[in-house]
């Protein structure tokens, strides 16, 4: 080690929009030295190839294509005077927040006062789903066939079938079908949509593409690359229906199965990682169980809409900030939070209950089960409600967000666990 | 026929590799062929990867000796040609006491069979190596002379060792029939014409029949392809690192839980016979199968850290044969036959085949002594085949001085496996360049991950189409018909 060496104040990895917005909160936030480090050669990340509308309602009341929307961070990243090191990837991160990176002009050590990870999430593949049969060329995941389209700008097929109702796999076959491709069907497990109703409205109905629930692939075939599918419907424990075997001529099948947090570099650091939402375990400031190490976005719990990832990146950039000048260890009077009835995960995982005093906290959820008439968010200790608020209805694709007001303060104080529930009104 | 050669060897698999390989070392012109864009391709590459102690294999047969002695070659030559080998030993666990008395026979065997250090070991014992094991283990032979190894690393590091040392080696070039004069192989025709040559090896693995029956051999052997399906786990998730067999099945080994050089926890295989030698194709109740087996040693494992599922055709010959002395189900074929001169015949070469080939490659050579050929050593022979560098297994102050002298090393291509564009170029150049995605990730790992290759598979695209000189559409998965992409854009003109 050199002696001098650097120290940042709070290094961001990764540049979608939580890593953009907790850059931009840290510096605002009085952080000096603020780095980002990006693994691609501009600024961005996902949404770069998401250039399709529907970003920015909720924060602009605007309705953006994503480059649109991430040019917006950009330019307050930059005009702030955040620093950046691109085509950089992060080999390692140490629990003293040491971040190995490795790039075409060296390899190399940095030092941070506190880090956010934004490494945003991955797509479920193939083998995680396990599909039988032969493994030819011609199995993508909606994402990559996105970057496929609109960055690399090369159709990966003719004929599309689409496995799994996720937004992107439903964006993906607009997409597809505006480039002349057919797209034969879009099949989901699932009795019911996972992504959002408007991209089914959007996408699909608007475009005649045919979606089936309850049905999945149960078979590819092809030896080079792949000439077919075999569909089939599935019962309620997700059990083919002997029978209703269907062969659907294709030349790609893309997979829009999920994604999962990124977080093997919260692991190396000693990040604690929740097995319901594969992300960290945080508090209310975005904290991970390792001090100073905070995280940002899709990689604490994957998001629907890119507004609220940037308002978590926000939170998660102002407790680093205050982290890196203060240096302080987390109080704790801290509460957890627990997933009550029909939901599935939430986040925050612990509430450290003075934040109270200086703000409200929201609450983030997925419930379990599609509930399509008004429903009740509930916080609970015990029986005894803290706070509640109403919404249309409650579906696991959409996050249900609770607010919890500063006046909750004295329910809060006094108890030792809380619960969230989704329940019918 | 413009080319002729000493020997032809017909097919590059291990095997093939292998023999090509020992055999360079002598003033032969030797050609290996191969049909597919790659070494190794099939059987070689579709394994358990264990180099077997030998301790199963019915004792006084071809195959156990190849075993035990191949087992005891692969020291040698892995670090010779800098293949990755860990000698980690060996079990095959017996749970519940039913299983206990399996044992014995088994360790039997393999003293008969010449295999070292073997010892049985208690239930007790076999917890405390391995405490994720059912808790009904009962016993468990150990066998430290076992070990797990890059399959694919392998046939790729003795092809190019034979290349270097002067082997001809032709892709794509598929055998069709032999030429024969006055009973004796003169040569071969291939789809890419007529090769001539003293001597042709067969060593085509599950097409091995069809190419002994062209040169009027043994026309009763048949290979039946036995289908084999696995599971690879997250190695960040599942981290049992041993190798452990249940007591074997009449027909396997049965369904092992073992790692792979990479530290991946992997399992499998099941046993399928099948008609077809293509038939790699993974299917739910093979899956099932594997999984249930698997379980039984490992209650806790998960199959929700499963990251990759592959299947692979052993080339079983289990023919019926009118000679009660053979036994082409329990044993391979290594001989120089007397219906026709000039033929070295390979065939059934199937588990332990993998730990088998250096001892299988030695014997050829032996075999062609005891036929009367003179072989002369090369003074120049280089038995080494050089490592290339693997960010991967480096610290970090080699990273910084290997990015220093080439930039391209630190551009990481694939995240999970951390394989860098410098070294995919290099395999792109090597003595047997790289040309497919397939081949790529069999060299480096890459795409091997967690994310299957979400994130690498443009980027290599990339590097192939400019490295090759071809555009990103002609670039492929593992050879012509697998292309990955269709045509531009409408906005992007060409």
């Amino acid at each position: 080690m050199t002696a001098g060496k650097k120290k940042w104040d709070v290094i961001v990895i990764g540049s979608g929009p939580g890593g953009l917005a907790a850059a931009i909160e840290a510096k605002k936030n009085g952080a000096q030295d603020v780095l980002i480090v990006e693994r691609d050669v501009e600024l961005g990340g996902i949404l770069l190839q998401c250039i399709h509308n529907g970003f920015g309602v909720e924060l602009f009341g605007d309705d953006l294509p994503g480059p649109t929307y991430a040019q917006k961070f950009i330019d307050e990243t930059l005009a702030l005077g955040v620093e950046t090191r691109l085509d950089t990837m992060v080999m390692d991160v140490t629990p003293m927040r040491t971040v190995w990176v490795t790039k075409r002009d060296g390899f190399e050590e940095l030092e941070a006062r506190a880090v956010v990870l934004a490494m945003g999430c991955r797509e479920r593949t193939r083998p995680q789903i396990r599909i039988p049969g032969t493994r030819p060329a011609g199995v993508y995941t909606a994402g990559l066939a996105q970057q496929f389209v609109n960055i690399e700008g090369w159709m990966p097929g003719e004929r599309f079938v689409i496995l799994g109702s996720g937004d992107i796999g439903m964006i993906m076959a607009r997409r597809l079908t505006f480039e002349g491709a057919k797209v034969e069907r879009v099949l989901e497990v699932m009795p019911y949509l996972t992504g959002l109703m408007r991209n089914y409205v959007q996408c699909l109905l608007d475009f005649d593409i045919e979606l089936q629930l309850e049905h999945t692939v149960s078979r590819i075939i092809g030896h080079e690359r792949v000439e077919a599918v075999e569909a089939v419907q599935v019962d309620k424990d997700w059990k083919p229906v002997p029978g209703s075997e269907e062969i659907i001529p294709c030349d790609t099948l893309l997979l829009s199965v999920g994604l999962i947090p990124e977080n093997e570099l919260s692991r190396q650091a000693g990040v604690i990682i929740d097995p319901i939402t594969g992300g960290p375990y945080v508090n209310e400031d975005m904290e991970t169980n390792v001090p100073g190490i905070f995280a940002a976005g899709n990689v604490v719990h994957v998001y629907d809409l890119v507004d609220w990832v940037t308002t978590a990146g926000y939170v998660a950039g102002r407790g680093a900030a205050k982290f890196a000048i203060e240096q302080r260890k987390h109080v704790d009077r801290e509460v957890p939070i627990e997933a009550g009835e029909n939901v599935g995960h939430v986040v925050p995982h612990r509430l450290c209950k003075d934040t109270l005093v200086e703000r409200d906290v929201q609450l983030q959820m997925r419930v379990k089960r599609p509930i399509e008439k008004p429903v009740s968010v509930e916080l609970l200790d015990g029986h005894e409600r803290v706070t509640r608020q109403g919404a249309r209805y409650a579906r696991p694709g959409e996050m249900v967000t609770l607010n919890v007001p500063q006046k909750a303060y004295d329910a809060v104080n006094k108890a030792e666990s809380l619960q969230v529930r989704v329940v019918e009104r | 026929m413009t080319e002729q050669y000493d020997i032809i060897i017909i097919g590059a698999g291990l095997v093939g590799a292998m023999t090509a390989r020992f055999l360079s070392q002598y003033e032969l012109d030797i050609l290996l062929i191969e049909k597919a864009a790659d070494v190794g391709t099939e059987t070689s590459s579709g394994n358990s990867a264990v180099v077997h102690a030998g301790y199963d294999a019915h004792h006084g047969t071809l195959k156990s000796e190849m075993s035990v002695e191949g087992n005891r070659l692969w020291g040698t030559v892995a670090q010779e040609l800098n293949i990755a080998f860990k000698r980690c030993g060996a079990y095959v666990v017996a749970v519940g006491p039913e299983e206990l008395p399996k044992l014995d026979p088994l360790l039997e065997n393999g003293r008969k069979n010449g295999v070292p250090a073997l010892d049985i070991i208690s239930g007790e014992e076999m917890r405390l190596r391995e405490p994720a094991l059912n808790e009904k283990v009962s016993g468990a032979l150990w066998a430290p002379t076992g070990g797990v190894i890059d399959p694919f690393g392998a046939t790729v590091a003795a092809a190019e060792n034979a290349v270097m040392n002067g082997v001809t080696l032709k892709l794509n070039t598929e055998f069709q029939d032999f030429i024969v004069e006055d009973s004796r192989i003169v040569g071969i025709e291939t789809n890419r014409g007529e090769f001539g040559c003293r001597w042709a090896v067969n060593s085509a693995g599950l097409y091995s029949d069809e190419v002994m029956h062209k040169a009027g051999v043994r026309p009763e052997f048949k290979i039946t392809p036995r289908r084999g399906e696995y599971f690879v786990f997250d190695p960040n998730m599942v981290q049992v690192g041993e190798i452990l067999f249940p007591v074997p099945s009449k027909i396997s080994k049965g369904i092992l839980v073992t790692t792979t050089t990479h530290g991946n926890t992997m399992i499998g295989p099941n046993a399928e016979n099948i008609g077809d030698k293509e038939d790699t194709a993974v299917t739910q109740e093979g899956l099932n199968e594997i999984a249930q087996g698997a379980l039984k040693l490992i209650p806790s494992l998960e199959l929700r850290h499963v990251i990759a599922s592959f299947a692979g055709l052993r080339a079983g010959g289990n023919a019926p044969c009118e000679n009660p002395d053979v036994h082409y189900d329990r044993d391979f074929v290594i001989e120089i036959p007397e219906e026709v001169g000039g033929f070295v015949n390979l065939g059934g070469i199937e588990s332990p085949g993998f730990t088998g080939a250096p001892a299988i490659a030695r014997r050829v050579i032996h075999l062609l002594e005891e036929a009367g050929e003179e072989l002369e050593e090369k003074p120049n022979w280089n038995r080494i085949r050089p490592a290339r560098p693997r960010f991967h297994d480096m610290t970090h102050e080699e990273r910084t001085l290997l990015v220093q002298k080439d930039p391209r090393y630190g551009r990481i291509v694939c995240r999970c496996e951390s394989v860098t564009e410098g070294e995919i170029v290099a395999e792109i150049h090597a003595p047997i360049p790289a040309t497919t995605y397939d081949a790529i990730k069999r060299r480096t790992w890459c795409g091997t991950g967690r994310c299957q290759g979400a994130f690498d598979i443009p980027r290599v695209i990339e590097i192939l189409s400019r490295e090759l000189g071809i555009p990103a559409n002609e670039v492929t998965k593992k050879g012509s018909g697998s292309e990955f992409l269709e045509r531009p854009t409408k906005e992007v003109s060409t």
